[in-house]
């Protein structure tokens, strides 16, 4: 049974493709938004034709599946002039509409923020770069690892001897559609209030400063990069022991926690020479002692000991580890969607509670222009077609 | 402002939550900070970096920038009833606790919704409210450790390698922030209260949404890093850093056999199966990485640019800041402390009707607005 979230009645237009851009729109179905994908009749969102892993599901990868679930598609050429038509005829009813082009796209098709305005009033128009609308990386493609790659994030990962790490995932357009949707739903807000309508941009590279916001402050004091530490890196602002360890049968990721007592909990002697005032200075001398004492027992053996005395540890598991435990099955992070063929999937669902109840909705996502047709019918009446 | 006249009541530490009262704060609500008399929020003085500022640390001085500090005892009963009337006038209530313990100070939602039916009231535990480690502490390296994300990062050798950022921390925030926003939404619209709820395991399984449906969908097949130059586990060559001359080259989604063309590399040229971009991404990267190592950045990028490949340089902080395409972005900003230190920090990454969001304010010192506050509200 779909559970309508709390922003049932809203209207989202979505001319974005890949990732950034649809995982807001995600985000807002995913909080009972209706989300219609514009997309271009031949070929559509880029992201159906972008597979990781080999994996299929239809003439769509699974990729563009997993991120457009619960989303309706409308099919139009923005080139030609009575699809365009019919789309300004859906941006007057829309209350949201999202791009992540490149800048100067929109424009060419009369669809930049200055004329949207002219067409509605309240529209809240939502735009992802890759890295601003001016200066020299403008036309730079606003792709994930480039993204990474230029805003200093890969020489956070890794240890300090290694080469710049990149995060395994799309951070950058994760977290830059995670503020997108900020910046959406407090524009809705004073929208409500004073009937404003806004221009919201963000971008993946200014995502990505805010991400390291704790990093840059530091940087801008200190003037120094941040080292990663030798062993164990964690966090490169971080004192020993924060960081994994192997242990006899596995990974132990050890938080912070005082040295003297990390000591106790051992019973490592060594660790005894350290003062709390050492503890960053002296890190990798201090985390090295730690790799070689924890190697001699199993995980499980120092969870015992660490545990008893309420310090920060935890185990390093895979997902065969996590799916199969009791603290993944309580959370009920799963759902099936079903495709428009009836093909049923498995896959996340919105990790928003609100009122102690789950949000889940089992509609797939679509194919190419699936809902022209009841679209134009359903905005009949109201002059679209 | 977007969220003018929105009080917040922000009793969490740390980073989740206290990340979430700063985005609000960004977009212009007033954030008062609840903390503990004399040593108040812990990242005050827990985190240990070499960098301190004031005696604290710059983590938290960038956490907490443009909020209000209110210091309360809540286990005493004057400290509590001063913090109910903040919280019978404010919008939203943060506390990233662990479970149980905001009911054993009387202010479950259950009690708060009394003092203000209105209210939004949200909350960041580790791992939810219920199941076998409802009681562990939620920390960034620890969910990263549990929730298989340190198996996604480095190359195939490599030990499990955590994300150099706390990233659950943060991605958790800006959930806790959504899930804020949405209800205030639907309050002004219902007038009702709501609680929502994050916790740090559901927003890091969100974040790996893409790769987990593989998981979920293929046979339940674990991520198989690359031995080269991994940047996504389930994602085919290029994709990744490569070592040059003179420093490093990003490369992302490209075809090989065009890729091998562009750079002169004929034994690219081969590989015309797109499936073997993945089967084979070892053995590709292994002859790109061979490649790129002949030559600098520069003399690459100028093949890779104008054929439109998606591909970039690497820089470390000094390379981004003293770029013009960072300085652009007009991401620095100066910020005055409660103590009344000049720093700089970042600011809110969102722009709104094309102007950035800013303010000068810098983070307080402990218990800096209580006598403004209680006059406010005739505390006093």
């Amino acid at each position: 049974m779909n559970i309508k979230g709390p922003l049932q009645g809203l209207l989202v237009l979505e001319f974005s493709q890949y990732l950034s851009g649809p995982s807001a729109g995600l985000r807002l179905a995913d909080l009972g938004a209706r989300v219609i994908k514009i997309e271009r009749p031949n070929g559509g969102d880029a992201c159906r034709q972008l597979a990781i892993k080999n994996l299929w599901v239809d003439d769509s990868s699974l990729l563009f599946h997993t991120i457009n679930r619960n989303k309706e598609s409308f099919a139009a050429d923005l080139k030609n002039k009575e699809d365009l038509e019919l789309v300004k005829g859906l941006i007057k009813k829309a209350d949201v509409m999202t791009n992540n082009f490149r800048p100067g796209v929109m424009k060419k098709f009369g669809l930049d923020y200055e004329s949207v305005r002219k067409l509605n009033q309240k529209m809240i128009y939502a735009e992802v770069t890759g890295y601003g609308s001016k200066g020299p990386w403008k036309d730079k493609p606003g792709q994930d690892l480039l993204a990474q790659s230029l805003a200093g994030l890969t020489f956070t990962t890794g240890n300090g001897n290694s080469h710049p790490v990149p995060f395994g995932l799309a951070i950058a357009d994760m977290i830059c559609g995670a503020h997108l949707v900020q910046g959406i739903l407090a524009a809705l807000i004073r929208c409500q209030k004073t009937g404003k309508g806004a221009h919201v941009e963000v971008s993946l590279i200014g995502s990505l400063v805010d991400f390291q916001f704790e990093f840059l402050t530091t940087y801008f004091a200190s003037r120094s990069l941040p080292h990663r530490s030798q062993v164990s890196n964690g966090h490169s602002l971080l004192s020993a022991p924060y960081g994994i360890y192997k242990t006899a049968n596995g990974y132990l990721a050890l938080a912070m926690m005082p040295v003297h007592k990390l000591r106790s909990a051992l019973e490592c002697e060594l660790l005894g020479q350290y003062s709390e005032g050492e503890v960053f200075s002296k890190r990798d001398e201090i985390k090295k002692i730690i790799t070689e004492f924890l190697i001699e027992h199993t995980t499980e053996y120092w969870l015992g000991k660490l545990i008893k005395m309420d310090l920060w540890a935890m185990p390093v598991m895979s997902w065969d580890d996590l799916t199969k435990h009791e603290a993944y099955r309580v959370i009920s992070m799963e759902q099936t969607v079903v495709t428009g063929d009836g093909k049923q999937l498995i896959t996340t669902r919105c990790p928003i509670r609100f009122n102690e109840r789950i949000l889940t909705s089992a509609t797939g996502a679509p194919k190419i222009g699936d809902h022209n047709k009841s679209i134009l019918e359903e905005f009949k009446n109201n002059n679209i077609a | 402002m977007l969220l003018q006249d929105i009080v917040v009541v922000d009793f969490s530490q740390f980073l989740s939550g206290p990340s979430a009262g700063l985005r609000l704060a960004d977009f212009g609500a007033k954030v008062i900070k609840i903390e503990r008399p004399v040593t108040g929020d812990i990242c005050r003085s827990l985190y240990v970096s070499d960098v301190k500022l004031e005696g604290e640390s710059t983590i938290f001085q960038a956490i907490n920038r443009n909020k209000k500090s209110f210091v309360a005892d809540l286990k005493t009963r004057d400290g509590l009833e001063k913090v109910k009337k903040i919280i019978a006038g404010a919008d939203v209530l943060i506390h990233n606790f662990r479970p149980g313990v905001m009911d054993g100070l009387g202010l479950s939602y259950e009690n708060v919704r009394e003092i203000n039916p209105g209210i939004v009231y949200a909350e960041i535990s580790g791992y939810g409210n219920a199941g076998p480690w409802r009681s562990k502490p939620g920390q960034d390296l620890l969910l990263q450790a549990v929730s298989g994300l340190s198996l996604l990062s480095g190359d195939r050798n490599d030990p499990p390698t955590p994300m150099g950022v706390s990233v659950v921390d943060i991605y958790a925030g800006t959930h806790l922030v959504q899930g804020i926003l949405a209800g205030l939404y639907q309050k002004n619209r219902t007038m009702k209260g709501v609680i929502v709820q994050v916790s740090l395991l559901e927003s890091i399984l969100d974040f790996q949404f893409e790769v987990i449906t593989c998981y979920y969908n293929d046979g339940h097949q674990l991520p198989e890093r690359s031995e080269i130059s991994n940047a996504n586990a389930f994602v085919a060559a290029p994709y990744g850093i490569y070592k040059t001359l003179d420093g490093y080259l990003a490369l992302a989604m490209s075809s090989i056999p065009l890729l091998g063309e562009l750079l002169k590399c004929n034994s690219l040229i081969v590989y015309k199966d797109s499936t073997e971009w993945f089967s084979k991404r070892d053995e590709i990267k292994l002859i790109l990485s061979d490649h790129i190592k002949t030559q600098p950045t520069d003399h690459w990028l100028n093949i890779l640019e104008p054929a439109d490949i998606w591909a970039s340089e690497v820089l470390d902080y000094q390379g981004l800041t003293h770029h013009t395409g960072y300085k652009i972005l007009e991401m620095e900003q100066e910020v005055i402390t409660g103590n009344g230190m000049k720093m700089k920090t970042t600011s809110c990454p969102v722009r709104v009707d094309g102007e950035r969001l800013t303010s000068s304010i810098g983070a307080p010192s402990l218990g800096e607005h209580n006598s403004d506050i209680e006059k406010q509200l005739g505390l006093t």
